[in-house]
């Protein structure tokens, strides 16, 4: 189990904040074939994810990452602080 | 390092942080406010993530010590529901000289804007939007390659 996170507008497609979810993905790039397999509005979300960055268990990184034990990925759009 | 929602005064930030430091000559702030780009907004809303906000700060305020002689460094964001002339955000940086100073306030305003957690949304008469990012602030972060 891996809790998924979404912020901003993939939060706001997929329609949820955070989900548990049961998966056997070895990379970010496999969890997210799964999750887009599931129903359409995650097929939207993750239609493009050169649009989208990944943390996986709070530190940025790419989507052919190594899930491993991870317990935390968040999807989101590039970063618009400052 | 302070992530709030709460306003803050930048003022008296800045003077407690520049009152703070032994053999500082030099003390840069920034401070960013939100703006009304035609008259029309309501509030802009900034949404983060808690668990990765302060680590990802930390990181980069790291680097800016490892990279300049710094005396102090102070990072402030907020997150939550502002109005336009709000202040989102400020940095200070002290050092002896203006030079190390001016050049970590640079850089922590580049990687504060494209790589800390936070996500903006403006609500306006005629809508809502998140704010995209722009090239231009990644392209920012390639200055400070090494």
């Amino acid at each position: 189990m891996v809790d998924v996170l979404y912020f901003a507008w993939v939060r706001e497609r997929i329609g949820l904040p955070k989900e548990q979810v049961e998966t056997s993905a070895a990379t970010v790039m496999e969890l997210v074939a799964e999750l887009k397999a599931r129903e359409e509005r995650y097929a939207v979300a993750f239609s493009d994810i050169s649009a989208l960055r990944v943390a996986v268990d709070q530190e940025l990184t790419e989507f052919d990452a190594p899930i491993g034990e991870a317990r935390e990925i968040a999807f989101f759009p590039p970063m618009t602080g400052g | 390092m302070k992530v709030q929602s709460a306003p803050f005064d930048p003022g008296a930030e800045l003077n407690a942080f520049s009152s703070s430091g032994q053999n500082v000559g030099a003390v840069v702030s920034f401070t960013g406010l939100v703006r009304d780009v035609d008259d029309s907004l309501k509030e802009m809303i900034i949404e983060h993530y808690p668990a990765m906000t302060e680590r990802a700060i930390a990181a980069i305020v790291e680097e800016a010590w490892e990279r300049w002689s710094l005396s102090d460094a102070l990072v402030i964001h907020r997150h939550g529901v502002l109005r336009a002339g709000d202040t989102i955000m400020m940095v200070a940086t002290s050092s002896k000289h203006r030079a190390d100073a001016f050049a970590a306030a640079d850089f922590l305003m580049d990687y504060l804007k494209s790589r800390a957690p936070f996500w903006k949304k403006e609500v306006t008469a005629k809508g809502e939007d998140w704010v995209e990012s722009k090239t231009a602030d990644e392209d920012a972060l390639s200055r400070w390659d090494r």
